[in-house]
């Protein structure tokens, strides 16, 4: 297993977000989370790499245990993008370049700069390589986030929603992207969506989350029209459009 | 084909990388500028000042030949402070870019935490309340403060104070960029009503006094103060320097910070305090020198960008010769008057940067 979640619960003072959640995946697999605004889908995500502390259950990534490793240790095992993403002063190569944080001791290597621009091969950002994060497209700028996580050559990535600010030809390019990579390393992602038919596309295991609680997990089998409909309150037919599993409110 | 495409990788490879290398060169390169610029604006501060030494006379005097008195001027009054105006533009400088970094705030500057008024509440308090000022009936000084000493351990003790409580009440709130700066500016009101209050009782000699030490002047400094700022300023320097990756890692948000392994909650209380101390030694020595902190970093990230790696080091050049033109001008201006060189450094700063403000929107 790359990424195991045991009994893991988290509550803010007043009320609880998660409860005994716990689920795994294997090397090579895309696990989309869906469920409606506030499920708790997001604070999931944060959890699983120790931005917030969760009060109960342990995260295992690699087979370690997340709660032993230090910030450095765990930020070569997770690679993180957030829901909003801060355009600073920055040039797309040194914002890739700080996905190697972690293994910088004092200055950057050769090999930093050899990885830095594998990934940037790899996304096609040679044009903007020197172009400053604060003047690119919300296409250009997901892109380079998913890069630095990337830089960080994790086993496992958590992308936040990373298709929610991207016109249709993004979303996909992103989504394919992202599916293209976890194969080809054999890394593990971890998504939140909220397009069903994008997470369709993308995922190979899909968690509903409802109430704070895992509602439903497992592959194309629990992307019926009973879970949906529990799940957002939504009635929905499920069809097939040339192989490709559609879901269509009604 | 296979190997004309081989071919064309490698080029490219070599070119992403290299056009980076050049980029980041180029950075270098203006600090490299800005270090021999500080040395020039140096040399000339050394050669200006109301008693006329020829350059000749000036260089005997740094060998410790020629006169007793030319090598007094130089040795005693102009090296110490053209030390400290270096020494404290660096210092002030690289506080402020930190600040801005660490809160998240493009107005944050050294004085954010209230710092600057709670040490303007200290040095009225030993003015007026401990004694340490009186006025002096001579020409060339007509208030004069007969304790100096006093008045910087007070201003220093109550700028620590406040940036203590700013910090306490802070962590409250687990150091939210937000409630630092508004911890920051209610303490800052409370030290300035206490000032208030203070001024209001105080006998007018007392008051001339307090007002006095509030204008920023580098002429107070001797070889020892200028070795306290140093030491101070120079080990905050290194260890923002060694914090450079976690401040780029911050700039893009806290969550991503925490994502690449930076505690972020740890970071910022270091950064304010060390921040702090710089400002606190400084104002306390020197009184008020405003707008460096706000205005060096803030042009070098219009040159250079927001990468620390380059920008701690260019902001601390650019405040160093911002401060010392700033005082040589101010000894030479109309001579042997020496005017406040805090009020200088707002005159050429402001409007040097609402050119760049405006320029760098254009070209957007």
């Amino acid at each position: 297993m790359m990424l195991s979640i045991e009994n893991l619960s988290f509550q803010y003072p007043s009320r609880s977000v998660l409860r005994d959640i716990k689920f795994s995946i294997k090397p090579g697999e895309c696990l989309a989370i869906l469920g409606i605004n506030g499920a708790g889908k997001s604070t999931l995500l944060k959890c699983i790499n120790r931005i917030l502390k969760p009060q109960h259950g342990a995260v295992y990534v690699d087979k370690k245990d997340a709660r032993k490793l230090s910030g450095t240790d765990l930020a070569k095992k997770i690679g993180y993008v957030s829901q909003t993403s801060r355009a600073s002063r920055q040039t797309v190569f040194d914002t890739i370049m700080l996905g190697r944080k972690p293994y910088i001791k004092w200055d950057i290597t050769d090999k930093d700069l050899e990885i830095v621009h594998q990934i940037i091969q790899m996304l096609n950002l040679e044009k903007f390589s020197l172009r400053y994060i604060d003047e690119l497209s919300g296409g250009e700028l997901q892109k380079v986030v998913i890069a630095r996580a990337l830089a960080q050559e994790p086993k496992v990535l958590l992308l936040d929603e990373p298709t929610s600010n991207l016109d249709l030809k993004n979303q996909l390019e992103v989504v394919r992207l992202v599916r293209k990579i976890v194969k080809e390393k054999n890394m593990a992602a971890v998504v939140t969506m909220h397009d069903l038919n994008l997470a369709l596309r993308f995922a190979d295991k899909f968690l509903l989350m409802k109430d704070s609680e895992i509602f439903a997990i497992g592959g194309m089998e629990v992307m019926n029209p009973q879970n949906i409909k529990s799940v957002y309150s939504v009635s929905v037919k499920v069809r097939t459009c040339d192989n490709l599993p559609v879901v269509i409110p009604v | 084909m296979k190997l004309n495409g081989k071919k064309a990788e490698a080029g490219e490879r070599f070119q992403t990388i290299s056009s980076y290398k050049k980029y980041t060169g180029r950075k270098l390169f203006v600090i490299f500028i800005l270090i021999f610029l500080v040395l020039l604006m140096a040399i000339i501060s050394i050669n200006a000042g109301s008693a006329k030494l020829s350059l000749y006379e000036v260089v005997q005097a740094i060998f410790a030949k020629g006169d007793e008195i030319s090598q007094i001027v130089i040795w005693e009054i102009r090296l110490p402070r053209i030390m400290a105006g270096i020494i404290v533009g660096i210092g002030l400088a690289v506080a402020g870019a930190v600040m801005q970094n660490n809160l998240r705030n493009p107005l944050a500057s050294p004085s954010t935490l209230g710092i600057s008024n709670a040490a303007a509440f200290g040095a009225n308090v030993a003015i007026v309340l401990l004694g340490a000022g009186t006025v002096q009936s001579q020409a060339a000084d007509a208030v004069f403060i007969n304790n100096p000493y006093i008045v910087a351990i007070s201003a220093f003790i109550a700028s620590m104070g406040a940036t203590a409580v700013v910090l306490l009440l802070a962590r409250i709130r687990r150091f939210s960029p937000e409630s630092i700066v508004l911890a920051g500016v209610a303490l800052g009101s409370l030290f300035t009503a206490g000032t208030t209050l203070i001024q209001y009782f105080a006998e007018d000699v007392q008051i001339a006094a307090a007002i006095f030490w509030t204008f920023g002047d580098l002429g107070r400094v001797s070889w020892q103060e200028v070795i306290i700022l140093a030491g101070v300023i120079g080990c905050a320097f290194i260890y923002f320097l060694y914090r450079r990756w976690d401040y780029n890692a911050l700039d893009g948000g806290e969550e991503t910070a925490k994502s690449l392994g930076v505690n972020v909650e740890r970071v910022r209380l270091e950064g304010m305090v060390i921040a702090s101390l710089i400002t606190a030694v400084s104002v306390s020595f020197l009184g008020m020198i405003g707008f460096i902190g706000l205005i060096a970093p803030h042009i070098m990230r219009r040159i250079i960008g927001g990468d620390h790696r380059f920008l701690i080091p260019a902001s601390a050049f650019m405040g160093a010769l911002i401060l010392l033109f700033s005082d040589t001008l101010a000894r030479t201006m109309i001579s042997p008057v020496v005017l406040p060189v805090g009020a200088i450094t707002s005159f050429l700063g402001a409007p040097m940067f609402l050119y760049l403000l405006i320029r760098g929107n254009k070209r957007r």
